[in-house]
């Protein structure tokens, strides 16, 4: 962590701080898993697409939305307007495809599954037999399985490895599945969601993923369905020069309830690697998700050789009327981060929420942040962003608010706090702000070393002194997006940001 | 990059009715404008900058016609004592205007530097401009560069005894005028710069304003009147050490315009400070771009933007703070809010930061809503009628804009104007 180092820490961030996100800069999860891998040839044509296509043994239908979808990628341009640089990816270097030779002979059940991806993923932290609780978080040993427990699909560069708990999901009537598997049995559900949220020509690398996603998740929730455990998803990129494509695609039926649980790591590696993934998530009337994410790519070395470059569209369509999501992400890894998850609130009275921290240091960078459109009566946002830069990083906050004529008594609250450690990095915030109604209320603030006056002066009104009352408005404000996360990743997500801001204000 | 063939027409289109000023030793600052024009091409809807508000009209080969606004009330700072320089649908008129004599300063007419051999005017014609055409182009302001006709150079020295009022007359209604006004404030040395009038159907304005060490400019603009003209105004600023800048801005209808503000504050110590109150009733489209950069240390900047719309007005913000590495304990606030009286108008914002150093104070803000029910309920209830309760509150919304003048006599002059047009148009 010589970057860090060297660069001078302002008076007033504590060690800890300084600390906590120099840990962040030793990667954990670099080594990587010596299995025999088949790949399909480099690069990216028809031919790779019915390639990738017919693996996944896919029906007719499927192939050709592919190849509209690989058309239709040709004639667009990669975007440029996000606040990032790297250089110009080769897409004909890279390897669509690739899944352990063992993978060829789809394994009936976990057992079957070759020992040596399993281990990949105990040393990540992420059992996957069943009955075993997803470790990592300290004590949970010693809590009782029954109520702790995460079924998880896993996925291991272009394929799915298993997924757990399946049976007992299927008894609520949840499927929980890698998409391939999905579009094989449930294709009704399929054909009618895909591409309905993040369509096909959305944007340059969300068509690339239609084009060639390989595996992902697919949930299903029922009507009234209160999904009885935490459904989670595990990335795992090992091959080299591979690009990662998946696809996830989350249903709540009317009236269900599900939480579903994001992680990802690769190995170190000295070439930078591409990961473009989609998550479209259809949420019915009265029903709620949450979505939260721990991203924990390589972040490329201190010199900011390597790491991944992480191009995700994220979505999610609230199209019932009470409808409810809410998008948690700590973004600690991959070299260039290009995401944005975003809400349509089509539905009267549906709720978007994002809570991000975003963390980058040495040559990382982040452009992130959320979009909020409203088209429904009565629909509420709230954005609460943090950002931390350290060394020689780049950190933006790039977001849209917009309330359509029809969006009449809608609320949005915007908050962005940035957090700069060392004066060679930065911090921005882009937001975008649209109002087109007057009953709409619309409110964005954004920081950088500063807390709210209000609550300051009413801590203050009650004996404390200035110290005490930003430490104590700071750190819970800090906490608050933590304590959006899910138990599992709390604990995770705690260890990885663990930094604290106090002393930084004022 | 080549220039999108679109983009490429256009520009030659809007060229092809403009004639070059024989400009003597301006020339090559022209002649440099126009390669800038040529390269950048001039603005089109797609372009980022422009997301927000449609330039077609400000760059159409001619200006769309707009009729002469007649009312009985006098322009804005007429009872003050004031230099007046006045221009009629963009040319200088010596009649009108007073003696530009006055201690402390000394004007003259941009054609004048040349044979005058005016060397700080020389030096600094298109400087600015040029200046701010990084990070962002502003071709508007280069062809402006190019093609103003006229314009004066002001010098300041000392402290002049009265402000200077730049007044701006409307006369025909397919007038499509472009002035270029440049201004140095030595160290030391303090002024206050008014302008008002609705200028010409089509107005392309830019001011360069460098202030040295030490010296202080007060700008106090009121645009509005004439509801079918057009506007599209720069100004570049320029701030050396411990110098202070304040602009207020007030407008008041008028179909288009776009104003932008480039503030650099290249000096330690120095304090900008831009704001702005609009009032937008029926199709107006107005437009406030500020761009202010940091770029050496303990430097304060403000900027406070407050909208008012109704009946179809919309009313567009897009304000950036740029601190660049090294500007430490930098203060920078932004604000921008809007008050929307009722369903048809809207409001669109970008409050952009861009952050490179740590040791800053860097905010924003930007609010969008309707008039407060409680404090409209609470007026009520002491027996003020819905009708004055609703101006009562919309004042005192855009008085946090106007407050921001130092100027007690200019504040009057503005509150009164803005309760007059409430009361009428209520």
């Amino acid at each position: 962590m010589a970057a860090l180092d060297q660069t001078q820490v302002k008076e007033g961030v504590d060690q800890e701080t300084v600390d906590a996100v120099r840990e962040v800069g030793t990667y954990k999860y670099g080594w990587d898993t010596d299995i025999e891998m088949e790949y399909a040839p480099k690069g990216v044509n028809p031919d790779i697409v019915r390639l990738i296509s017919g693996k996944n043994e896919e029906p007719e239908w499927m192939t050709e939305w592919r190849l509209a979808a690989f058309e239709r990628w040709t004639q667009i341009d990669e975007p440029n307007w996000a606040m990032v640089s790297y250089p110009k990816i080769d897409f004909q270097d890279q390897y669509y495809y690739a899944r352990p030779k063992s993978m060829e002979e789809k394994p009936k059940s976990l057992d079957e599954v070759d020992p040596k991806l399993l281990a990949t993923y105990e040393k990540l932290g992420i059992p996957l037999k069943e009955q075993m609780i997803l470790a990592g978080v300290e004590g949970a040993e010693d809590m009782p399985a029954e109520g702790r427990k995460v079924a998880v699909d896993a996925v291991f560069d272009s394929v799915s490895v298993g997924t757990t708990f399946q049976d007992e999901l299927m008894k609520h009537g949840v499927i929980f599945c890698s998409i391939s598997e999905a579009i094989r049995e449930h294709p009704e559900l399929v054909k009618k969601y895909l591409g309905t949220v993040v369509p096909v020509s959305d944007n340059y690398y969300a068509t690339l993923n239609s084009a060639v996603f390989s595996d992902g998740s697919f949930v299903y929730i029922p009507p009234g369905v209160r999904c009885p455990m935490e459904l989670s998803t595990y990335f795992r990129i090992n091959a080299e020069n591979t690009g990662q494509f998946e696809r996830t695609l989350i249903i709540a039926d009317k009236g269900s309830y599900v939480s579903y649980l994001e992680g990802c790591t690769a190995p170190q590696r000295d070439t930078a690697q591409l990961h473009a993934a989609v998550v479209e998530i259809i949420i019915e009337e009265d029903a709620e998700v949450k979505y939260s994410t721990v991203q924990n790519w390589f972040p490329g070395d201190e010199n900011g050789k390597g790491g991944i470059y992480n191009f995700v569209t994220k979505r999610a369509d609230c199209r019932g009327d009470r409808s409810k999501v809410m998008w948690t992400q700590v973004e600690t890894g991959s070299a260039v981060t290009w995401k944005y998850p975003s809400c349509i609130l089509r539905g009267d009275d549906s709720q978007g929420e994002f809570y991000s921290i975003a963390i980058t240091n040495n040559y990382q960078q982040a452009d992130t942040g959320t979009k909020m459109i409203h088209l429904g009566k009565n629909t509420k946002s709230r954005i609460v962003s943090k950002g931390i830069s350290a060394g020689k990083a780049q950190n933006t906050y790039r977001g849209l608010v917009s309330m359509h004529p029809k969006a009449k008594d809608s609320r949005n609250y915007t908050q962005c706090d940035s957090l700069l450690i060392g004066d060679k990095c930065g911090a921005h915030t882009v937001p975008y702000i649209e109002v087109k109604n007057n009953s709409s209320r619309v409110e964005h603030e954004a920081t950088t070393s500063k807390v709210d006056e209000d609550q300051l002066f009413y801590c203050r009104q009650r004996g404390m002194d200035e110290e005490e009352a930003v430490a104590l408005v700071v750190n819970g404000f800090c906490k608050d997006v933590l304590q959006a996360l899910p138990m599992e990743f709390a604990m995770e997500a705690q260890q990885l940001v663990a930094i604290s801001l106090e002393g930084s204000v004022g | 990059m080549a220039l999108p063939e679109v983009k490429q027409t256009v520009t030659q289109a809007r060229l092809a009715n403009l004639v070059m000023p024989d400009a003597g030793c301006t020339r090559a600052a022209r002649e440099d404008a126009l390669a800038r024009v040529l390269e950048m091409g001039l603005p089109s809807r797609r372009d980022e900058y422009w997301k927000y508000t449609r330039p077609d009209t400000l760059i159409a080969p001619e200006a769309p016609h707009a009729a002469v606004f007649h009312s009985d009330e006098p322009l804005l700072f007429s009872d003050l004592d004031r230099l007046k320089i006045v221009f009629v649908d963009g040319v200088f008129s010596p009649e009108e205007s007073d003696d530009l004599t006055l201690e402390g300063v000394s004007i003259d007419r941009i054609e004048d530097i040349c044979c005058k051999d005016i060397h700080w005017a020389k030096e600094l014609y298109g400087v600015l401009e040029t200046r701010g055409q990084t990070p962002v182009q502003r071709p508007l302001a280069a062809l402006n560069t190019a093609f103003a006709a006229d314009g004066v150079a002001i010098h300041v020295t000392g402290k002049p005894s009265k402000p200077i009022s730049l007044i701006y007359r409307h006369a025909s209604d397919s007038s499509d005028a472009m002035l270029h006004h440049i201004v140095r404030v030595e160290s030391g040395a303090e002024v206050t710069i008014l302008e008002n009038g609705p200028a010409a159907a089509r107005f392309n304005k830019c001011i360069e304003i460098d202030i040295a060490d030490g010296g202080t400019l007060h700008h106090v603009r009121a645009q509005g009147r004439d509801h079918e003209r057009r506007a599209a105004t720069h100004m570049f600023t320029r701030l050396g050490r411990e110098s202070v800048y304040k602009s207020f801005t007030l407008t008041v209808n008028g179909v288009l315009t776009r104003n932008e503000q480039i503030v650099e504050l290249t000096g330690d110590d120095a304090i900008a400070q831009v704001s702005g109150a609009c009032v937008g009733d029926g199709d107006f489209h107005h437009d406030d771009t500020v761009f202010i950069t940091h770029d050496a240390v303990n430097c304060e900047s403000r900027q406070v933007f407050k909208k008012v719309l109704r009946n179809g007005a919309t009313g567009v913000f897009q304000g950036k703070i740029l601190v660049k590495q090294g500007a430490q304990k930098t203060d920078g606030y932004q604000i921008s809010q809007s008050l929307l009286l009722d369903d048809d108008s809207q409001f669109l914002a970008k409050p952009e930061l861009e952050i490179y150093a740590d040791d800053v104070a860097c905010s924003h803000g930007s609010t969008s809503g309707a008039i407060d029910e409680t404090a409209l309920f609470y007026l009520r209830s002491r027996g003020v009628p819905t009708k004055e309760a609703t101006n009562m509150l919309t004042l005192a919304f855009l008085a946090e804009a106007v407050d921001e003048i130092e100027d007690a006599a200019l504040v009057e002059a503005i509150v009164n104007r803005l309760e007059g047009w409430l009361s009428r148009r209520s």
